[in-house]
């Protein structure tokens, strides 16, 4: 508790990794956060305000909404991208992310390793070379599609959706895990095993 | 505009929360998935339990928002066949690229500048989706 009465006290403490059950906690402040100011937590809707913005609204009638509806979402998305940035740059910490020695030895296999990039990118994976462009296309175009198809992704579903208690969001989840689970225990050996 | 900072604050918040918490790691995602680390699980559940005690006391106790309404959820039409394949498909993207639409966003402000390529790509999927939604079961 000594920390917390200075400044320093307090960077060096949030430098540390964060905890699972505060950074939870800190997730529903988000939640409460936005509800509290009347909006919805979930971040895919972005995407398609940026279609919307360029144009797309003219083809499609999909894009076609009032974007002023929607500049608080780019707001918080703006914050979100600055509060990486001060969390890389001035809360950093000082060992790379702690990930169990199961999961480092499987990677070992696929020939990736660990730890890199303070632990937070698989440069193996995602880079600048032809097949790791593809790799982060690829992967972000499921996520975009998945998320309109769906109707929201992890933070509109998993958080916002299932506080609400909707099973529609469950569903979605339970979608997410076969995905992700198909992805990382049949597709990927395929690919880097 | 005042709104807006609030909203930029917020989303601060949220960044330096997914930063620290360690969720947008890919490595944390790609442990998750092989179920070696009760990290995410943790992280998620501790949210979504809070969350529903949040929404719920708010509910319940009638609190205004700050936009003078109630807080409320339109419910989506259940469709499971929608709601499976949309999240499976989904659930690709998040695997292989250990991250998803917030993460993707505080990744690019760690200075990660493949997450634009990864963006594109959401951007791209999001496009292609209303492109094809006609043909899809809703």
């Amino acid at each position: 508790m000594i920390f917390l009465s200075t400044g320093d006290g307090l960077i060096h403490l949030a430098s540390q990794p964060w905890h699972w059950a505060f950074s939870g906690a800190m997730i529903a402040l988000v939640l409460f956060l936005l509800t509290w100011m009347g909006r919805k937590f979930g971040l895919s809707s972005l995407y398609r305000n940026v279609c919307t913005i360029a144009g797309a609204g003219k083809r499609n009638s999909f894009f076609d909404i009032d974007i002023r509806d929607e500049y608080w979402r780019m707001a918080f998305a703006a914050g979100a991208i600055v509060g990486g940035f001060i969390a890389a740059h001035f809360l950093a910490s000082p060992e790379p992310v702690q990930i169990s020695e199961a999961t480092i030895q499987h990677l070992h296999k696929w020939g990736i390793a660990y730890p890199q990039g303070q632990g937070y990118i698989a440069r193996e994976i995602l880079n600048f070379s032809p097949r790791g462009v593809l790799f982060a296309l690829l992967g972000g175009f499921f996520i975009g599609f998945g998320a309109r198809y769906g109707s929201g992704c992890t933070s509109g579903h998993a958080i916002t959706g299932l506080s609400h208690l909707q099973l529609p969001s469950l569903i979605t989840v339970i979608g997410f895990f076969i995905g992700g689970l198909t992805m990382t225990w049949v597709i990927m050996p395929l690919i880097f095993g | 505009m005042q709104k807006l900072i609030s909203f930029f604050i917020v989303g601060v918040i949220f960044g330096i929360t997914m930063s620290k918490s360690e969720a947008v790691s890919w490595f944390r995602i790609h442990e998750m998935f092989r179920f070696e680390s009760f990290h995410m699980y943790g992280i998620i559940g501790t949210a979504v339990v809070l969350g529903i005690i949040i929404i719920n006391t708010m509910k319940k106790l009638k609190i205004k928002t700050l936009r003078d309404t109630f807080v409320t959820y339109l419910p989506m039409k259940l469709n499971i066949k929608r709601h499976l394949i949309a999240g499976t498909i989904f659930g690709f993207g998040w695997a292989l690229s250990g991250s998803c639409p917030g993460p993707m966003l505080v990744m690019l402000g760690h200075g990660f500048t493949i997450f634009l390529v990864v963006l594109l790509g959401s951007i791209i999927g999001t496009f292609v989706y209303a492109e094809v939604r006609d043909k899809l079961p809703h």
